[in-house]
Parts: structure tokens; sequence; C-alpha cells
């Protein structure tokens, strides 16, 4: 019982640092003015949301995470940034104008509309979870899953990747090619 | 059989509205389309730690593969999002989301 309660104990250490870290992170993702820095900051609350998605049992999409968003979507970010040249925007410029409390607004509406959402439909279940395997998120739990119950939406993605990686590549090149290498009539 | 240890799934939906409600203040305030994109990764997140924290929640593998086709999507959302923003920079059009209002009809 007293393993077992510090090892809740330590749980709660480590979310309270993730999830703090994770919501800071967000919030300087949306307030720093040089997008080089907020590239930074999104792999922070990428790396930091692996961490509570470990404390959920979910080993494979945690590592899936740190793989594909903070590697490959993040090293492509930076490359676009340092590409096109860092351009500075203050999000607060000019003073508070209608558009910046708008957003405000909306973003709090949105906010409120989630908690009251999810409080009033699936509040009865949530302080109860339920227990799970060892498998439970493991590459192998993952595969079994994908190859078995969840096939259509495995091949799906499949074909999505492979449109997006279609139109990445016609809208990279189709831009390079300059007037004069078009063939005249 | 292992049990949830630390704070419940309500704490983790918590961190996910928040999460949600910062990338939509992003979306919705500046005027970068990069730092547009990089706030739609925030509510792409947002979203799925809700997803997998129902998954737990419920001891049901779904809301993870769920998560997985939502990154999926994410990277590929990325991929055409960028290869819009070098096009419209090789193009020379200023890149500010409020004056990109060539195709408004």
């Amino acid at each position: 019982m007293l393993i077992a309660s510090a090892g809740n104990v330590l749980v709660w250490i480590v979310w309270i640092v993730a999830a703090f870290a994770c919501l800071g992170s967000g919030i300087a993702v949306v307030s720093f003015s040089n997008p080089f820095y907020s590239a930074l900051a999104l792999i922070g609350n990428l790396g930091s949301l692996a961490v509570l998605y470990l404390l959920l049992n979910a080993e494979f999409v945690a590592a899936a995470q740190v793989l594909v968003y903070a590697g490959a979507v993040m090293v492509m970010f930076l490359f676009v940034i340092a590409y096109i040249g860092p351009r500075t925007e203050s999000p607060w410029m000019g003073g508070p104008s209608w558009q910046a409390a708008g957003a405000v607004l909306a973003a709090g509406a949105l906010l409120v509309e989630i908690v009251v959402v999810i409080g009033l439909k699936a509040s009865g279940h949530l302080a109860h979870s339920e227990h799970v395997d060892r498998t439970f998120g493991t590459p192998a739990y993952i595969g079994r899953l994908f190859l078995t119950d969840h096939l259509l939406a495995f091949e799906i993605t499949s074909i999505v990747l492979l449109v997006a990686a279609i139109g990445g590549v016609i809208l990279g090149a189709h831009s390079r090619r300059s007037p004069e290498e078009v063939p005249s009539l | 059989m292992t049990a949830l240890l630390g704070p419940e799934i309500s704490w983790y939906l918590a961190v996910s509205g928040f999460l949600f409600a910062t990338g939509a203040l992003g979306v919705l305030l500046r005027r970068n389309p990069l730092i547009v994109l990089l706030s739609l990764e925030i509510m792409l997140n947002g979203g799925n730690l809700a997803l997998i924290g129902f998954s737990r929640n419920l001891g049901d593998g779904g809301g993870q593969i769920f998560a997985l086709a939502v990154m999926a999507v994410a990277a590929s959302e990325v991929v055409v999002g960028l290869g819009l923003v070098v096009a419209l920079n090789r193009k020379r059009v200023t890149l500010d989301v409020d004056r990109l209002n060539t195709l408004r009809g």
C-alpha cells in the first residue's frame, strides 16, 4: 500500500511538471513574435505531451509523437522558417483592436464550451478508469489493432499520406518554373 | 492488470481543453501563416490528448488508433501548408493572412 501511494505521488509530480510545461509552451508558441522561437517552443510542447501520453499507458503513441512530430515535422518547419527568413510580428501590435478582442472572446467561448460539454456528458464515468492489461498501448497491441479491427483506417491513412506527398511535390515544383522556361506556342 | 496512477482523466481533459483554446487563440490572433500552422498543431495535439485520455479511461485501444490517424493527417496538413507558404514566398507575396485575399470573390 505504501509503495502504491509513493508511486501515486511520483506520478502526480511528473504530471504537474509535464502539464505546466505543456500549457506554458503552448502559450509561448502563440505569443512569441519570432516564428523560430515559436517552433522551438512547440517542440517543448510536443515533448511534454509525450510524457502525458506515457502516463496514460500509450507508449507507442508517445514514441510516434517524438519521432514523427518533434523529429520530422518540426525539422521541416524549422527548414521552411530558415528558408523564408524570420519575420517578426508582434501579436499585440498596435494596441487592442476589435480583431484581437474578438479572437480572445472566441477562444474563451471555445474553452467554456469544451468544459461545459465534457462536464455534462462525460463526468459520470471519468472518476473511475478501467484497469488495463500490461500490454495496453504497446507496439504489438497497436499493430494488432491496426491490422485487424482498424484496417480501413490504416489504408485510408496511407492514401492520405500519398496524396499529401504528391501535393507537396506539385506545390514545390510548380512555382520553381520561371516564365521563360515555359515553351512558347 | 494495472490501475491508473496519479490524476483522474478529467485533469488530462482540462489540459487538453486549455491547449485547444490556446491553439484557437493563436489561429485567430496571429497574422503570420507559419505561426497559424504552429497553432493548428497545438489544437490537433489538444484533440489527441483527449482521445488518448478517453482511450485509457474506457480501456479501449481505438482512441490510440484514432490519435495515430490524426497524427498522420497533421503531417499531411503541414506538408501542404508549408508548400503553400513556400510557393507564396517565391511569388514575393506578403506573408500576412489578412492580405492574402486574392482569391476572394
